[in-house]
């Protein structure tokens, strides 16, 4: 297998760049490239069974939904190769900086209100167009947003937690979990979910239907105090 | 020689009634706790639950007094708990407080049920600031500390896991002696055949409803043909539930960059949790904080020591704010205790302790 031997005998053109909760993202060259190899690795913890079909879902749904989102003009990298026996993506090596970290020199260094508004309208923009086009992030996080070098244009990346669904209420959990990431990590920033949903309105076509479900997820929570 | 602080607490959210007598370096004089226990197949209902805990409350208090070889004289606080839990199980304690505190002329403090048990799980196992898996028959969160306050990361949307594993357990109609949580931990262990079930997690929350239902029709329907054995269920059911909590626990650590987890609350005993969340700590790099059933249950001691903290940092309820809630969440609740560590006082009260 071509995609074996370049990750075994190359041993030292693989570089561990981040070790997530479920992959190992390594940084390598693929055809001369400068990519991204993406292992998923069993969770010794869970039930053999119920590992190997949760890792290899996740891994197919990954692949898909990359491509996908691509289709629906939203950028994402470019995806060169699928291994279901050895659990790997490769795709392309995105040079920039993720979000959060752009928006956690803003609660250092000050906001610059102009690139805050640019960054949230293009998030904004692109989950209308992903929604629209029925597909759902899963792990809409400002770690899993990149700002790419020289176009500063927005990519999404981690579509390990995607699924396709038209159903409000998906949407709505999707934007559920971004507004919670936003309060907890960049609290300093001021508002950037409004932002972000001001131009997810401008975006999605059926925003409505979503921003209701929004304001019923957001009550969810259990033994929160009520009024009356 | 100085005088320790010494808090009496009271315990009553749920099915236990406790109260527990507990100094500020986190030592227990005494913690006597009773539970109601409903026949096999039924659970627990909140007008007869009321009625167990008004039974038991006052030679509890008695108990616990000649126990830790003090008289109401040497209390410096009493402290209940507020919420959450049953309105009419936590009506009792609250009641009881304001009587003795009349009566013996000593504030009180109102405790967040959930706080103490991270408080409490802190103290025993010296986790200094860990992600917190909150696990039990009424709420399941994992929760990190940030800015004065104990944050919720993810949580159920429904149904607590605890709740999902006692209903299961009523289908099969096992005992609820000692809890029904812990004969299907008991079950689990001689189960083989692992039985493919719905698993669900949204985002960094979970849902547990559906899979109890899944799993109630498919128990009726395999357990009938014969397919598989009730501990092939109660195995099947364990397995799948806890491995989404170590897989969003294991998330909040990701986004928290923090290496260690503390697992607290009645599901917390699980000893297949707590391995889970071991595999899961080791694979990187951290550390698993358990604790057993004196601790992880409900009990007194827990809303003592954690009433305490707020005590010493100058916190106290007025008598006619001493409500009780079914609804509190635990981050509504500024923890002054911590403020004071995390600005560098290394000798913070709660680390006298360990």
């Amino acid at each position: 297998m071509e995609i074996d031997s370049k990750t075994g005998s190359e041993n030292d053109a693989l570089i561990l760049v981040k070790q997530g909760a479920e992959a190992r993202v390594f940084e390598s060259v693929f055809a001369g490239k400068r990519s991204i190899i993406k292992e998923r690795f069993s969770k010794k913890y869970r039930h053999p069974s119920l590992d190997s079909k949760l890792t290899l879902k996740r891994l197919n749904a990954e692949a898909r939904c990359m491509t996908k989102a691509r289709r629906l003009s939203v950028s994402t990298p470019v995806l060169y190769a699928v291994d279901p026996v050895l659990h790997t993506l490769i795709f392309e090596y995105v040079e920039g900086a993720s979000v959060k970290d752009v928006l956690l020199g803003f609660g250092s260094n000050g906001v610059v209100q102009e690139r805050l508004a640019d960054i949230a309208t293009q998030i904004g923009d692109a989950i209308g167009k992903l929604h629209d086009g029925g597909l759902v992030h899963g792990d809409l996080t400002t770690s899993n947003m990149l700002i790419r070098d020289g176009t500063n244009k927005l990519v999404l990346i981690d579509f390990g937690l995607s699924f396709t669904s038209t159903l409000p209420e998906d949407k709505a959990v999707d934007l559920y979990v971004l507004e919670r990431a936003l309060v907890s990590m960049h609290s300093s920033c001021g508002n950037v979910m409004d932002l972000i949903l001001a131009a997810y309105k401008k975006s999605s076509r059926q925003w409505c239907s979503t921003m209701n479900k929004l304001a019923q997820v957001r009550l969810r929570g259990r033994k929160r105090t009520m009024v009356g | 020689m100085e005088k320790k602080m010494i808090a009496l607490g009271f315990e009553g959210s749920a099915n236990k009634i406790g109260v527990g007598v507990v100094t500020l370096d986190g030592t227990i004089l005494s913690n006597p706790r009773h539970t109601y226990i409903t026949p096999p197949g039924q659970g627990f209902l909140p007008r007869e639950t009321a009625q167990h805990h008004l039974q038991h409350v006052l030679p509890l208090v008695k108990s616990a007094l000649k126990e830790a070889q003090i008289t109401s004289d040497d209390i410096d606080c009493l402290c209940y708990t507020k919420g959450p839990g049953m309105g009419a199980p936590l009506q009792v304690s609250a009641i009881v407080v304001r009587v003795l505190s009349l009566l013996w002329k000593k504030p009180i403090v109102a405790v967040n049920h959930c706080v103490a048990h991270i408080e409490m799980g802190r103290i025993v196992t010296g986790a200094v600031d860990p992600v917190v898996l909150y696990v039990s028959g009424g709420n399941t969160q994992v929760i990190a500390y940030s800015e004065g306050r104990y944050r919720i990361f993810g949580e159920t949307i429904d149904i607590a896991v605890g709740n999902c594993l006692d209903r299961f357990a009523r289908v099969l109609t096992l005992s609820n002696d000692p809890s029904p949580g812990y004969n299907i931990e008991q079950l689990a262990k001689k189960g083989e055949k692992f039985i493919d079930l719905p698993y669900v997690v949204k985002g960094m929350d979970v849902s547990f409803s559906g899979i109890l239902s899944y799993i109630e029709a498919t128990a009726e329907e395999k357990l009938k043909n014969n397919e598989c054995s009730p501990a092939d269920l109660c195995y099947s059911l364990q397995e799948t539930l806890f491995a989404m909590l170590v897989e969003i626990t294991e998330r909040a650590m990701a986004h928290c960059d923090s290496k260690d987890v503390l697992i607290v609350g009645g599901v917390g005993c699980n000893e297949r949790l707590q391995e889970m969340m071991r595999v899961m700590c080791s694979e990187r790099g951290g550390r698993l904080f358990a604790t057993d059933d004196r601790y992880c249950i409900d009990n007194g001691a827990m809303i003592a020591y954690t009433g305490l903290l707020a005590y010493a940092h100058g916190s106290t309820t007025p008598l006619e704010e001493s409500t009780f809630t079914q609804r509190f969440r635990t981050d509504e609740v500024h923890a002054i205790w911590r403020e004071e560590q995390e600005s560098g006082d290394s000798s913070g009260l709660a680390d006298v302790g360990k």
